[in-house]
């Protein structure tokens, strides 16, 4: 017997800020996925909407283009009857080399209930959270490499969905490991929820002084593909940008795709059945074939939609007033 | 049994009584169970919707569904409270066209079902919605009113009715709460 | 004329370490004598030391005023207890030549109160192609010359600068860090760098660049100076390189020595512990006071970097690197001394003889005759570290809200009294 109408455990009541997975609990993160499949439901149904968050204001603040994401948020507070305002730092005044803070504080005399950024600094929401007044909760939808926390929580309810659980899962997460806030944020969550991962990728994506010993995680290191699939329930792809050959970290594209390239023939090496995830946007023929990404193992698209359901759950549980 | 400072209203025997009129008064008021869907809400509507639908399959051999209704995301205090863990909505049938007769343990000041009206029609649009309730203990503050009456219990607001029930509290009985500073 | 009195009298310079009285007079120190009418200050109790030399500070005067002046950075230099104070070519304009080393001086003739010694710059501009006026800067009073704030990334440039410094035997002050390596990074590379999502400056940036320096300084014979060591490596080398005879200088600042780089997670993203070297592994630190120890470092010095807030008040990518270091820099190297692993008299030594004979100054020293430069310290006061209140204009300060033990309560500087707090 569930505990009723009750409370939820201590630790979550007094969360106001979603900035990182790094100081969620399992309890706080089964909350999530409990809820986001409540919320499932609504987008499910005829009328997609709740009258929950009617009044409230949402704000994104995207320091970088993303559509998914972006869009994923917007749908998700107008789900909850939320107004939304997108704010574009390539159209504001941003460019005209307006601070952050001086950002933050004119948002915040427009009266802003959640602000949800994305930045290409790594802490800048950090900032954000220092600088808004009490009655406003801001989401990391991303902050340079260092996390995306709403897309581990979808990540992990993705996994549960299709799979029934995440703890002793073997997940591998492949790719540009260093650069990627998405792998950071996904090992707070898997660890947490007991899964074991194993990260894999080009050594100069996986360098051993800041990935060796002294992480918070217990993890598995490889360069090579083919020993990370073995007996894989999840093959997590990271989006490999071009601009890092330039950068010297890798010769060519081709090189990439020989080694690291999910293919059909080398998913085979995972576990039957095995998910396969992306964050997006795919490089399609890069890290992962065509017809990989539309195959019956791909979790894709169903993460895109789950997103808005996670996205929904959080902004529910950031809601009303520490008790 | 009654905790100290607890009267007790309604036994195990007048609850069964009293559900088994409130099932007869729904097929009787509708003309027999032809379009009747039972929504039990939150946490006691539901066992006792469930009794209701056992009841009239005993009487008039016709199971009517039955689904659960949780409106926490309606609610007119959400920003007021901490969130509240949300229960499973989910109605087997499609609600359009039917009536609704929607179940719950206590009517009070009425915001639980205005939150219940608002629910079901974002999910679809029925033909027309009723109410049963197993105690009415008055103190309104909106214009609702139920259809179905197990036991009227004039309380004053500063007491509390507690409606337990075998599926969910291993007994069957309603108690009237006094407040605590009042030893008269 | 001031006297003051009953003080432990700690002067390394001269090995003397004992209860007595020092005596001013003008601007020098005296023979003690019989009292003759002169202030008296009663200091038992409390610890007498020479004024504390700094190799190392940033009065960003002329140029970055709304950051520092040669007023309130030496102001803070006092509340530091440093009655000695180099002052850094990066100021704008840099530092190049005669006259901008004689306007400073005029400058700080005027605004600061306590001694000012400038450095030039080793590149015009620091922009790491042409030789600064060495001469012409020398002969008006610069110590040492620096880049600082910048590496000189040609080895020839280098090479050809310890080579010429000669000609005035001055020290050649070196940031020395491989630029390429360090390119973007902003804080040490390692674990804690992979959590927090932000590029890392690995400790390679600094050993290569310093034995190319030390290379450089056997190949010319000139004066290398490394500033801001913050690795275990380079002080490996800087053992061997003294060992063969290279002519080499080192110093630390309080920060590398006693903070690590978990400062910058301690409240997530400080920018105050953004620093130029970064904050490294507990590991370096120990390596680094083990080498302030057996002498391969020469000396403490405080790196004083004073911000303006909105250079801090950002992301941490955005934010200028530098702690705004004078007036915690006692307090906070008093840690060592409290949890045993640095004396008092080494401390003190570090701070006073050990900088003044790294760039061959006359001050240091309590000696009778020496310059009435003197600090008077209580080693054991506890005091919570509130940058909002510090003289110099930078708060930049990584210890908000932390409490130190060891304070300065008098600052005597050239004869007359800079500073004075509770005496």
């Amino acid at each position: 017997m569930r505990n009723g109408v009750g409370q939820l455990p201590a630790a979550r009541r007094q969360r106001r800020h979603v900035l990182d997975l790094d100081d969620f609990s399992v309890p706080e993160v089964e909350a999530v996925l409990e809820t986001a499949a409540a919320m499932k439901d609504v987008l499910q149904r005829p009328i997609k909407k709740v009258p929950t968050l009617r009044g409230k204001t949402l704000i994104t603040l995207f320091y970088e283009a993303s559509t998914r994401t972006r869009v994923g948020f917007e749908v998700a507070a107008k789900a909850l009857g939320a107004d939304t305002v997108s704010v574009a730092a390539s159209t504001s005044s941003v460019t005209k080399g307006e601070s952050l803070i001086d950002t933050i504080r004119t948002l915040q005399a427009l009266g802003a209930d959640f602000v949800v950024i994305r930045h290409h600094q790594a802490g800048a929401p950090y900032v954000v959270a220092e600088e808004v007044g009490p009655g406003t909760s801001v989401i990391n939808a991303g902050d340079g490499w260092h996390a995306h926390p709403t897309q581990a929580l979808l990540d992990l309810f993705t996994i549960r969905e299709r799979l029934g659980r995440i703890a002793g899962l073997r997940v591998a997460i492949i790719g540009d490991v260093l650069h990627s806030r998405v792998a950071r944020s996904n090992l707070w969550g898997l660890t947490l929820m007991g899964a074991n991962v194993v990260l894999c990728g080009p050594p100069t994506f996986l360098p051993a002084v800041g990935f060796g010993d002294g992480l918070p995680w217990n993890l598995e290191r490889t360069y090579h593909l083919d020993e990370a699939l073995e007996g894989a329930d999840v093959v997590m792809l990271l989006r490999m940008q071009l601009e890092r050959q330039t950068g010297g970290m890798f010769p060519s594209l081709r090189e990439y795709v020989r080694s690291y390239g999910l293919t059909e023939e080398r998913l085979a090496r995972a576990k039957p059945g095995a998910v396969v995830m992306h964050p997006g946007p795919m490089n399609e023929g890069v890290e992962i074939d065509p017809r990989v990404a539309r195959g019956v193992q791909s979790a894709i698209e169903d993460q895109v939609r789950n997103g808005v359901a996670v996205r929904m759950a959080m902004l529910y549980l950031l809601s009303g007033l520490p008790a | 049994m009654p905790e100290p400072g607890e009267k007790r209203l309604l036994g195990a025997d007048d609850i069964r009584r009293a559900v088994a009129r409130l099932a007869h008064e729904v097929v009787e008021r509708n003309q027999g169970v032809e379009s009747i869907v039972l929504v039990g809400l939150r946490t006691r509507g539901l066992p006792l919707a469930r009794r209701l639908q056992q009841r009239i399959l005993e009487f008039e051999g016709t199971e009517v569904p039955l689904g659960e209704l949780d409106i926490t995301l309606y609610r007119d205090d959400v920003h007021q409270r901490a969130p509240r863990p949300l229960s499973p909505t989910s109605i087997p049938v499609d609600i359009s066209d039917k009536t609704v007769v929607l179940v719950d343990d206590v009517l009070y000041t009425g915001r639980t079902i205005r939150a219940a009206l608002d629910a079901l029609i974002d999910l679809g649009r029925p033909r027309s919605i009723q109410f049963v309730c197993l105690v009415d203990r008055g103190h309104r503050e909106l214009p609702i009113r139920p259809d179905y009456v197990g036991k009227n219990v004039p309380t004053s607001r500063y007491e509390k009715v507690a409606v337990r029930l075998e599926e969910v509290d291993g007994v069957d009985e309603v108690a009237l709460i006094a407040p605590a500073e009042a030893i008269l | 004329m001031i006297r003051l009195v009953g003080g432990r009298i700690i002067d390394p310079a001269v090995g003397r370490d004992e209860v007595g009285d020092v005596l001013i007079e003008d601007d020098r120190l005296v023979e003690g004598r019989a009292p003759n009418g002169e202030t008296v200050i009663d200091v038992s109790g409390f610890v007498v030391a020479p004024g504390f030399v700094d190799l190392h500070c940033h009065l960003r005067e002329p140029g970055f005023e709304d950051a520092e002046t040669i007023a309130t950075g030496t102001r803070a230099a006092a509340a530091g207890g440093f009655t000695t104070v180099c002052a850094l070519a990066d100021t704008r304009p840099s530092t190049d030549t005669g006259s901008d080393v004689e306007a400073l001086l005029v400058q700080a003739q005027r605004d600061a109160v306590v001694r000012v010694l400038p450095l030039g710059t080793t590149t015009k501009q620091r922009d790491g192609r042409e030789l600064s006026e060495m001469a012409d800067m020398a002969a008006v009073g610069a110590v040492a010359f620096s880049d600082d704030g910048r590496a000189i990334r040609s080895a020839s440039l280098m090479r050809h600068a310890l080579e010429y410094s000669l000609l005035v035997e001055r020290p050649i002050s070196s940031h020395a860090e491989d630029a390429d390596l360090a390119e973007g990074g902003v804080m040490h590379e390692g674990p804690l760098a992979t959590v927090l999502g932000l590029r890392g400056i690995p400790r390679e940036a600094e050993e290569i660049a310093v034995a190319r320096d030390l290379a450089l300084a056997r190949l010319t014979g000139g004066r290398l100076h490394l500033a801001h060591l913050s690795t275990a490596g380079a002080v490996d080398q800087i053992r061997r390189a003294k060992a063969a005879g290279v002519r080499v200088t080192a110093e630390v600042a309080p920060h590398n020595l006693v903070l690590s780089e978990a400062a910058v997670a301690d409240r997530p993203y400080d920018t105050n512990a953004r620093t130029d070297p970064p904050l490294r592994s507990a590991d370096d630190a120990r390596a680094l006071l083990e080498g302030l120890r057996d002498g391969t470092i020469d000396c403490i010095v405080s790196d004083h970097s004073p911000r303006r807030w909105v250079d801090k008040a950002c992301e941490f990518d955005q934010a200028l690197p530098g702690i705004s270091g004078l007036e915690t820099a006692f307090g906070l190297l008093m840690r060592l001394v409290h949890n045993g692993t640095l004396s008092l008299a080494e401390l003190i030594g570090a701070l006073t003889r050990r900088p003044s004979q790294a760039w061959d100054l006359p001050y240091g020293t309590l000696a009778p005759g020496a310059p009435a430069d003197v600090v008077v310290l209580d080693p054991d006061q506890a005091w919570v570290v509130d940058p909002e209140r510090f003289l110099s204009k930078g708060k930049n300060s990584p210890l908000g809200g932390q409490t130190l033990r060891g304070t300065v309560l008098l600052t005597v500087a050239a004869g007359r009294i800079a500073y004075r707090n509770g005496l």
